[in-house]
C-alpha cells in the first residue's frame, strides 16, 4: 500500500454534503468514469472538468454527511483524487470511502492552511502532513484498526475474496 | 450496558462490548433500496452466490417509483431478477412506499433487532428500540453474502427531551430545535439515545419522525425505549419473536443534554443547512412556489391529518404548488378512508405515488432555479430537490400546510383554533 502522497490540493469547505459531491438527477448512472465526471458537481460545475488526476481535496468538518449513496467515493476515486483529508469526515461516507480503496485522512485545520493548486506531501504511516510552500508539518491521525486493514488489502473487495478462499481451503 | 450495547453484545455472540469494540454482528435483516444497483455488482465482484438468507433480505423501491427514466426502470428490472433468482420472501416494489414506512407496517423491524439498509434515515427504526443503521452498496453486498457486518461500538449520548409542547408545535419541531442546538456534526460516529417524558408519550409517527432525522446530526443511530405505543405496534405486525432490551441504570452516557419543550414554538430550517434552525417567527415571510408534505419524515397518517384540518374547505394560495405523498400505500389507503387526500386534492394539491418523491431530486416536483419550497422532509442542502440555485425551508407538515394557504412562509398555529 503506497503511505506516502505528493500532490496538489482543491479546497472545500464544512458540511460538504453527498448531494453536493454527487447530485441526485446522476444516481441511476452506473459507469465509474461516467460517475466521476459529476463530480462535486454541487460545488462546482466545472471541478471534475478541471481536477488534475493525480491531487487531493482537503475539506473541513463533517465531510460526506448525508445520504449513504457509494456513488460519492465512487466519484471522487474516478475523477482521479488519490486522497480526502479533511477535519472529520460522516461515518457511512468514511465506511464507503475506505471500502474502496479511497485514504480518508483526519487532518484538523489543514484546510485553513492551504489554498487551491498549492502542494502538500502525506505520510500516511508517520501521520504527517507537509506544505510544501512553507515547510510547515501538520500531525494528521494515522489510520488505524479495520480501516487499515481494509486499505492495506486495496479495499474491501480484494480483502473479502481473499478471505473467502481463505475459509474455503 | 446500554440497550443498544446489548442488541450489539448479543448479535456478536459477546456476553459484554463497550464504546470503540469493534465487533462483527449478525444482520437481523437487511434493506436494499432502489438507488444502489451497484450492491449486486459488488456482491457479484466478491464472490457472491445466494444471499445468505432469503428471509432477511429486501428490495424496497422507492427513490424510482414508477420508474421515472429508462435507466431505472432498467436498474429495477435487474433487482426483479435478483430477488427472484433468490427467492426472497419479502419483495416491496413500486407500489410499495417509503422503506422507512413499509418495513415496520410488514413487521420486519422489532425491538432488539439489528436492521441495516442502504438508506442514511435507517436510524427510523430506534423508533422501535431496534439497532438501525444506513451503509453504502459494498458493505450491503458483504452482508448479503454473509449475513454479517463490522462495527465500531458507538459512544452513546442522551437527548432528554421533557414536557408537553404547545398545540400547533409537533415531533418535526423538536427534532429540528434539537438539531439547531447540536449542529449537523453534532453526533458523528456516535448513538442518540432519546429520552424524558416527552419520548415516554409519544406515539409510532412521532418517534420515528425525531429518529429518522438524528443522521441529520451524523448519528450512527438512534434509540428510544419501546413504549405502549410501540409494543400495540409491533405485536401486531413482528414476524418474528422478539425480546426488548433496557439500560442498565448505573450506565453512563458520553454527554447528556436537557431541552424542555414546554414553550417551544414553531422552528424552520433555512437554506441550505439542515442545521440552520431558526423559531419560524424569526424568519422573513418569504413566498414559496412549491411546498411538499411526504417522505420518510412527514409522510404519515398524523402528517396528511392536520395539513387537512388546516386546508379544510379552504384553497392554497394562488400560484402556489403543493405536492403530497404519502410514505406508503398503507397510508395512503389510510388517508382515502378519512378523507383526508381528497380534502388536500380539493384545496388544491396534486397528489403522487408513495415514495420518497421529489425529497433527492429524481423526479414528482423538482424545482427551478430561484424557486422556494417549504417541505416535511430532511435536506435542503443545496441541489436536493433540483436545481442547486433554488431554496429549500424545512419545517412540520401544519406549518407547510399552513404555508401552502398563504402562499409564504406561516405560522400553522392560528389556524388550528377552531
Amino acid at each position: 500500500m503506497q503511505t506516502v502522497f505528493t500532490g496538489r490540493v482543491t479546497v472545500l469547505g464544512n458540511n460538504i454534503d453527498t448531494d453536493q459531491i454527487y447530485p441526485g438527477r446522476y444516481l441511476e448512472l452506473v459507469d465509474p468514469v461516467e460517475i466521476g465526471h459529476h463530480c462535486l458537481e454541487g460545488v462546482d460545475g466545472d471541478l471534475a472538468k478541471n481536477f488534475r488526476q493525480g491531487d487531493f481535496l482537503v475539506a473541513g468538518s463533517n465531510f460526506g454527511c448525508g445520504s449513504s449513496r457509494e456513488h460519492a467515493p465512487i466519484a471522487i476515486l474516478n475523477m482521479g483524487a488519490l486522497l480526502v483529508l479533511a477535519d472529520s469526515f460522516a461515518r457511512i461516507f468514511y465506511r464507503n470511502g475506505i471500502n474502496l480503496g479511497l485514504p480518508l485522512v483526519i487532518c484538523k485545520g489543514l484546510w485553513k492552511q492551504v489554498k487551491d493548486g498549492d502542494w502538500i506531501t502525506v505520510d500516511l504511516e508517520q501521520g504527517t502532513v507537509r506544505l510544501e510552500a512553507t515547510g510547515t508539518v501538520m500531525t494528521c491521525e494515522k489510520i488505524q484498526g479495520p480501516a487499515l486493514t481494509i486499505l492495506q488489502a486495496g479495499g474491501i473487495k480484494p480483502l473479502f475474496r481473499q478471505r473467502m478462499s481463505q475459509s474455503s481451503q | 450496558m446500554h440497550a443498544l450495547e446489548k442488541i450489539l453484545a448479543k448479535a456478536s455472540g459477546k456476553s459484554q462490548v463497550q464504546a470503540g469494540d469493534i465487533v462483527t454482528a449478525k444482520v437481523d435483516f437487511a434493506e436494499i433500496n432502489d438507488l444502489y444497483l451497484q450492491t449486486l455488482y459488488s456482491f457479484y465482484e466478491m464472490g457472491g452466490k445466494r444471499v445468505w438468507d432469503s428471509s432477511r433480505a429486501a428490495f424496497v423501491f422507492d427513490h424510482y417509483a414508477p420508474a421515472p427514466t429508462i435507466q431505472s426502470a432498467a436498474i429495477h428490472k435487474e433487482m426483479r431478477q435478483f430477488a427472484r433468482e433468490n427467492e426472497l420472501t419479502y419483495h416491496f416494489d413500486v407500489q410499495s412506499g417509503v422503506c422507512h414506512q413499509v418495513m415496520p407496517e410488514r413487521g420486519v423491524v422489532y425491538p432488539g433487532m439489528i436492521l441495516v439498509a442502504t438508506d442514511s434515515h435507517t436510524t427510523t427504526h430506534g423508533a422501535f428500540g431496534a439497532f438501525g443503521t444506513g451503509v453504502g452498496a459494498t458493505d450491503m453486498a458483504t452482508i448479503l453474502i454473509t449475513g454479517e457486518l463490522w462495527f465500531r461500538v458507538p459512544e452513546i449520548i442522551e437527548i432528554r427531551l421533557e414536557g408537553e409542547p404547545p398545540t400547533g408545535v409537533y415531533p418535526k419541531d423538536v427534532i429540528l430545535y434539537v438539531l439547531g442546538q447540536l449542529k449537523a456534526d453534532g453526533a458523528v460516529y456516535k448513538a442518540i439515545d432519546f429520552t424524558g417524558s416527552y419520548v415516554r408519550q409519544l406515539g409510532v409517527a412521532g418517534r420515528m419522525t425525531i429518529c429518522n432525522m438524528a443522521v441529520e446530526m451524523g448519528a450512527k443511530t438512534a434509540y428510544m425505549q419501546p413504549n405502549k405505543a410501540v409494543l400495540d405496534y409491533v405485536s401486531q405486525r413482528a414476524v418474528r419473536p422478539f425480546t426488548v432490551e433496557y439500560t442498565d441504570p448505573d450506565f453512563v452516557y458520553q454527554e447528556q443534554y436537557i431541552f424542555d419543550l414546554t414553550s417551544l414554538t414553531p422552528q424552520v430550517s433555512a437554506p441550505h443547512s439542515v442545521d440552520n434552525v431558526h423559531p419560524l417567527s424569526a424568519i422573513e415571510p418569504v413566498k414559496v412556489d412549491q411546498c411538499l408534505i411526504g417522505t420518510c419524515t412527514g409522510g404519515r397518517v398524523e402528517d396528511f391529518a392536520v395539513a387537512a384540518q388546516i386546508l379544510r374547505g379552504k384553497k392554497i394560495a394562488p400560484g402556489v404548488r403543493m405536492v403530497v405523498i404519502p410514505a406508503s400505500q398503507q397510508v395512503q389507503r389510510t388517508c382515502l378512508e378519512r378523507g383526508y387526500l381528497q380534502e388536500l386534492m380539493d384545496a388544491g394539491a396534486v397528489m403522487a405515488a408513495p415514495g420518497c418523491g421529489p425529497c433527492l431530486g429524481v423526479h414528482e416536483g423538482i424545482l427551478a432555479p430561484g424557486e422556494v419550497c417549504i417541505s416535511s422532509s430532511n435536506r435542503n442542502f443545496p441541489g436536493r430537490m433540483g436545481s442547486a440555485q433554488a431554496s429549500i425551508y424545512l419545517a412540520s407538515p401544519a406549518t407547510v400546510a399552513a404555508s401552502a394557504l398563504k402562499g409564504y412562509l406561516a405560522d400553522p398555529r392560528p389556524l388550528l383554533i377552531d
